[in-house]
């Protein structure tokens, strides 16, 4: 999308830029004069996941401002060049041969999300490309491409440890819950989620009452909810996309679902404005995350990049506090940094064979890659909402609105059960 | 055009096509042409019954779909061969194309747009529903490693678009100056005058709404191919029918150049923007071009030229 | 698994849900039903709606109904102003049919894709007191999130039905769908009636976009849902019979809510749809046809 006032504001910084490097010593001036490492991607900026792409595009820009800060890469400064893939798959394949065939990019990384990563594979896979990517669950299944990694910490099985946590919680308390019910929207992620659930709902010896999907455009979800309700489900797993996630919730409250444990895999619920608008109907939903603002996980670096984070977004239309995509969305870009200054090359077998073994420190943690380019071990939380109030966005800036329950090496408190009597 | 004419432009561009896969290397442009040609014959297949015939088919996707969705299911099943796939996508597309026919009897203009509208979600509902071919996740194609004497798999599946766009073309201008055609008019301008002037209206409406669908559905056979991942909501893009409509409304939709034409100007500004500006402007371009058009120049760009030359004459 | 308490509840479940759908529909009934303009752009007009009472809410705390009814009269004008433009580029040159369709995509396309640069493709959302509770009466649930919505529209269905059947301007617009020559006769302009007829299907779609945002959260092309439902209630309501609409928009609601709760979800539009074309194909007049 143009927006005149970025390009005004990037024109401001490319200028101050230009002065900084002009006054500075005569050491970086080598630097300057190779030529420009540069980066590519293509990026959700409108369509349906542009709100969060556009917030991992500033993450990444600041990963971009740190490194040259930092003299660049291998003595280069580096350069995105990157295009909106406008949400549509179809458009993927093209812009990437673009970037390989036309812009001739050093180093590539994904788009955000699983439908705009898949399409891009073959293509990195032709070229043996190294491809660091952001948040595609289990999008390297069927392709298990070898230089593919992952930043999301959905771990080495990635569509049953999606939901383990969710099932290891249920089946820790007391009386231990014996039926599930599980709907989910009918698309790509929350039918992989769905898939996963099934799979741990057998495994842990629940009884499945209710298994239903149904279509992303749905207005009302009070039959649906009612629907369940009837079933009696001790527990009830969603797997669903920001907008019905907001209708599910609401449903449930209405009909006034009698249910233990209710949450999962809900997108949606991970932004500030959607939890804002739902308040305390949120309270006790249990659901995934990957980083809250909890004091089990404050690692070194995240909340100055989430301060910076936050300055960059005011007034651009994203999440104001960015605690879900963009850490990772600048994690990502970190190991490939730490990978190229540890092989000091741009040779992708090498940069490759460093991701394989290497652990990166990332303002996201630790980071390991395991065999199929997974994390080498799940770290999905599971989280519980608490004392959420009305019409309040700034309670969700610290810690103590949604508590870490699972896995126990990052808990951060005690699960409320059951979820609603 | 005279005939001969036709014939040499239209080997001339066939060995254009030929020459440029020995002469450019970059994969991108193979990339935007095919995407242009995609939208060309689509454009093409629309203005059959759309243009000549008079009936408004919003549920262009649809049968784009079921022709991808066909090679998604036979590659999985059978593994066959992509000419074999691309005549299989004519087959079903061709079928559906047969069945809206007999929905003519019963339903005129408007009725008929909306009819073709409902029919697309139906059949979108069901290619989500059906988990063999991926259902609402999508599925994934692996490109086949083969590629014949071309340097890539994209060369090759661009020359195989240009030769079903050629084609199409020439099937379009046969419909548009014989006989049959002149028949289809007829039913634009006057069914009822058309059917009591002895014009077998149902015969030549199921000519033309078998034609177009068999074209969709051989325009949709070769995507999984070229997107290597389909799933129901890239491949039922109501972006593909607004193209599908607009192409040739802003082409001319009485001439069997007005769509090729439509769909080569809005199809490079469309690749251009993409790349250069941003893909959401794309939308915005094909809209505003749409309504411009036709509120200033109903019949067209050829519309506008056949003006000019009549004024000259 | 049918229970007396799970099938009532889904009955009334979609009965709100139908009400909503009406309110859809009802500028639809007008503009497509009586005057015979295919405006594709329709549903393009709520969401424009929807988001002018995210706006106002966000802004001024206002409630999103009286937004919708303020916003109403300058979508009125917007309208005329359309129709003038439609009027002088198809309907006087007689090109209606093909042109005017294409158009009112093309108008649609530039609606959504304008919202998208403008705010993006975040869903908005809207506050109001009733958001989020709930009446029980028996074991039968009333949420208010789809009540007050189901309560406007069935008001402003009331509002217009009488309009149409009780005032001049109401007669005339039927006239102008039934009989053009007798309307020129009784000294009357048709432009001119239908100029605002068409404002007045594009007012309601003020009321019905304030209502769409209070059901759910909303997106600049959630509209392109619409277009089949609006146009499949106006067909099954028989083109223009306010009444049929009702009650087209009704059972569509019902038996989207039916097959969601006994069915599974999934397969509700297909459904709904299944539904038009059959009517379409069996009894082309829609179920209370004027013809």
């Amino acid at each position: 999308m143009v927006n005149p006032r970025s390009f005004m504001r990037a024109g401001v910084a490319a200028g101050a830029i230009a002065l900084a490097a002009a006054s500075a010593s005569l050491a970086p001036l080598a630097a300057q004069a190779a030529e420009p490492l540069k980066i590519g991607f293509s990026m959700a900026l409108t369509g349906g996941l542009a709100g969060a792409g556009k917030a991992a595009l500033i993450g990444m820009e600041i990963w971009r401002d740190d490194v040259n800060k930092k003299g660049g890469l291998l003595g280069r400064k580096v350069e995105f060049v990157y295009y909106d893939d406008a949400t549509q798959p179809a458009n993927v394949p093209g812009l990437y041969t673009k970037l390989l065939e036309v812009d001739k990019v050093d180093l590539l990384v994904s788009a955000y999300g699983t439908n705009l990563i898949a399409p891009a594979l073959p293509i990195v896979m032709r070229k043996k490309m190294v491809f660091p990517s952001l948040f595609g669950l289990a999008a390297n299944e069927e392709f298990k491409y070898d230089r593919y990694f992952q930043i999301m910490p959905a771990g080495p099985n990635p569509l049953t440890d999606w939901s383990w946590g969710f099932f290891e919680l249920a089946a820790a308390q007391n009386p231990k819950p014996k039926t599930i019910a599980i709907v989910a929207a009918d698309a790509e992620f929350a039918l992989n989620a769905a898939a996963g659930a099934r799979k741990n709902a057998q495994a842990a010896g629940l009884k499945i009452v209710y298994d239903k999907t149904y279509p992303p455009p749905t207005t009302d979800f009070t039959p649906i909810v009612r629907a369940i309700q009837a079933t009696n489900p001790d527990i009830v797993y969603v797997g669903s996309y920001p907008p019905d996630s907001v209708g599910m919730v609401k449903a449930a409250n209405e009909v006034g679902l009698k249910v233990k444990m209710f949450g999962g895999g809900m997108v949606g619920l991970q932004f500030a404005s959607i939890q804002k608008n739902l308040g305390p109907l949120l309270n006790n939903i249990v659901n995934y995350d990957f980083w809250v603002p909890e004091p089990t996980l404050d690692f070194p670096g995240v909340k100055e990049f989430l301060a910076k984070y936050q300055e960059a977004a005011k007034g651009k239309g994203v999440d104001p506090y960015g605690h879900y995509l963009p850490p990772f969305a600048y994690a990502y870009l970190q190991v490939l940094e730490q990978s190229v200054n540890a092989v000091k090359s741009l040779d992708q077998a090498k940069l490759a064979a460093h991701m394989h073994k290497a652990t990166f420190d990332t303002v996201v943690g630790k980071v390991k890659f395991g065999k199929n380019g997974e994390w080498a071990k799940s770290r999905v939380l599971m989280v519980q909402f608490r004392d959420v109030q009305n019409d309040n966005l700034e309670q969700f800036a610290g810690p103590g609105k949604r508590v870490v329950l699972y896995p126990k090496e990052w808990k951060s408190g005690d699960i409320v059960f059951p979820y609603k009597q | 055009m005279k005939s001969a004419a036709f014939w040499g432009v239209l080997a001339a561009i066939f060995a254009g096509g030929l020459v440029l896969t020995t002469v450019v290397e970059n994969e991108y442009y193979y990339n935007a042409f095919y995407l242009i040609l995609q939208a060309t014959l689509m454009a093409v297949a629309w203005n059959i019954l759309g243009g000549f015939t008079g009936y408004v088919n919003f549920g262009s996707a649809a049968f784009f779909a079921m022709g991808a969705y066909t090679t998604v299911a036979l590659n999985k099943a059978l593994a066959l061969p992509l000419p074999l796939l691309i005549l299989a996508g004519g087959a079903v597309g061709g079928l559906v194309g047969f069945g809206l026919g007999y929905l003519t009897l019963r339903l005129k203009g408007v009725y008929f747009a909306i009819a073709t509208l409902a029919m697309a979600i139906v059949i979108e509902t069901f290619i989500a529903n059906w988990p063999y071919v991926g259902g609402a996740r999508g599925s994934y194609m692996l490109t086949p490693e083969k590629h014949l004497w071309f340097d890539s798999y994209i060369q090759m599946l661009f020359m195989v678009m240009l030769l079903l766009t050629l084609t199409a073309v020439v099937i379009s201008r046969v419909l548009n100056s014989s006989r049959l055609g002149r028949g289809l008019a007829a039913i634009r301008d006057d069914e009822v005058a058309a059917e009591s002037a002895g014009v077998p209206t149902l015969r030549l409406k199921l000519v033309s709404t078998t034609v177009m669908g068999a074209m969709m559905g051989v325009a949709g056979a070769p995507f999984p191919y070229f997107v290597t991942f389909v799933d129901p909501v890239s491949a039922f893009n109501l972006f593909i029918a607004v193209n599908a409509i607009a192409m040739p409304m802003i082409g001319g939709t009485g001439h069997w150049i007005g769509p090729v034409i439509g769909a080569l100007l809005v199809g490079t500004t469309q690749e251009i923007v993409k790349v250069t500006v941003s893909s959401e402007l794309n939308v915005l371009i094909v809209g505003v071009m749409l309504v411009v058009f036709i509120t200033l120049a109903p019949q067209g760009i050829v519309g506008l030229v056949q003006k000019h030359w009549k004024r000259k004459q | 698994m049918i229970s007396a308490d799970l099938f009532s509840n889904a009955i009334v479940a979609g009965i709100l849900l139908g009400g909503f759908y009406a309110a859809v529909a009802i500028g639809l009934a007008i503009v497509f039903g009586q005057l015979d303009i295919v405006n594709i752009a329709h549903p393009a007009f709520i969401i424009v709606g929807a988001y002018i009472a995210y706006i106002l809410n966000s802004r001024f705390g206002l409630d999103p109904i009286l937004i919708g009814l303020l916003a109403a009269p300058v979508f009125f004008f917007v309208g005329a102003l359309i129709y003038r433009v439609y009027f002088l580029a198809f309907e006087r040159t007689g090109q209606e049919s093909l042109s005017g369709l294409a158009f009112f995509f093309g108008v649609m396309f530039i609606i959504e894709v304008v919202l998208i640069l403008i705010y993006g493709f975040d869903y908005r959302l809207v506050q109001a007191d009733y958001i989020g509770q709930s009446w029980r009466i028996g074991f039968v649930d009333f949420p208010l999130r789809m009540l007050v919505p189901f309560a406007v529209a069935a008001a402003l269905t009331a509002a217009i039905y009488l309009f149409m059947s009780r005032t001049f301007m109401g007669r005339a617009i039927q006239a102008v769908a039934q009989d053009r020559l007798a309307l020129q006769l009784m000294g009357a302009d048709p432009v001119r009636i239908k100029q605002w007829a068409f404002g007045l299907g594009i007012a309601t779609t003020a009321i019905a976009g304030a209502l769409l945002i209070i059901i759910g959260p909303v997106e600049p092309s959630v509209g392109r849902l619409y277009i089949g439902r609006a146009f499949a209630i106006v067909v099954l309501g028989g083109m223009g019979s306010i009444k049929g609409m009702f009650i087209a928009a009704l059972i569509l609601g019902v038996v989207e809510s039916m097959v969601s709760t006994f069915a599974g979800p999934s397969w509700s539009p297909a459904v709904a749809f299944g539904f038009l074309g059959l009517t379409l194909a069996l009894r082309p007049a829609g179920l209370f046809g004027r013809r």
